[in-house]
């Protein structure tokens, strides 16, 4: 009998997980938010503000957003492993994204607290 | 020649033409592959979609702005493409997440869901965009 002992940082198991976490997170928001736009009448700026000045939706939306970038990290990171061979335009690009992403998060912020 | 002498005629695989014509990816491969693109879609047009928010958001001729600039054609296009692409990575990611908890492994059911994933976002993108204009 042989004692396997898992060594490593595990980041391959905690990306995966994450990567389906976020995904429940942001389709429990997408279905709430459709909810909430086809339920009511025509979207005019009034009630479109409205809907994102309100607390809970900001935080929501902030929720989503976070979910968003680490989501897309996970998998914008598989698909640069998979078709992108040369170690120094792989970095490159992944640094490309990373960037992206954690611009957007700050955009986000800015947009729902402005 | 080998096959010549053992009176047998192999199969001819990876030739272009075969790439092209014979070998069908399976509805599963599809709903993957197409997750991944339409992932890939989403990302990149990920600054854009956040543009149009900021904008019609900040202030209401800046809303007014967003709704003539996404009134024409090619935006209405391009936002119809995303419209799929999201049901499609929405649809298609419920059907991985209950593959993950091993539901609907088996090769009929995951066919059958795979059709079902493909047919039920091009409906909702149907709606949606009938909706939306």
């Amino acid at each position: 009998m042989v004692e396997r002992i898992v060594v490593g940082a595990h980041y391959g198991l905690r990306d995966w997980l994450a990567q389906r976490i976020t995904a429940a997170i942001m389709a429990v928001y997408t279905v709430i938010l459709l909810a909430m736009l086809l339920g009511g009448g025509p979207i005019s700026y009034a009630v479109w503000q409205d809907l994102f000045m309100q607390g809970w939706m900001r935080v929501a939306t902030l929720l989503f957003a976070a979910s968003l970038a680490w989501h897309a990290w996970v998998g914008m990171r598989d698909i640069l492993m998979d078709y992108v061979k040369p170690a120094g335009v792989r970095l490159t690009l992944e640094v490309a994204v990373l960037l992206v992403l954690a611009g957007t998060l700050g955009w986000t912020v800015q947009i729902l607290w402005r | 020649m080998a096959n010549a002498a053992s009176g047998k005629t192999r199969p001819k695989y990876l030739s272009l033409p075969a790439l092209l014509f014979e070998i069908r990816l399976p509805l599963p491969g599809w709903v993957s592959i197409l997750h991944r693109i339409s992932g890939l879609l989403l990302f990149l047009a990920l600054v854009w979609l956040l543009a149009l928010l900021d904008r019609s958001l900040a202030s209401e001729a800046g809303f007014d702005a967003v709704r003539h600039y996404a009134g024409r054609v090619p935006v209405k296009l391009a936002l119809l493409v995303l419209v799929w692409a999201y049901c499609h990575h929405f649809c298609a990611g419920i059907r991985f997440l209950f593959l993950d908890l091993d539901r609907g492994v088996d090769k009929t059911t995951s066919r059958l869901t795979a059709g079902i994933v493909i047919g039920v976002s091009l409906a909702l993108t149907a709606g949606l965009g009938v909706m939306l204009w």
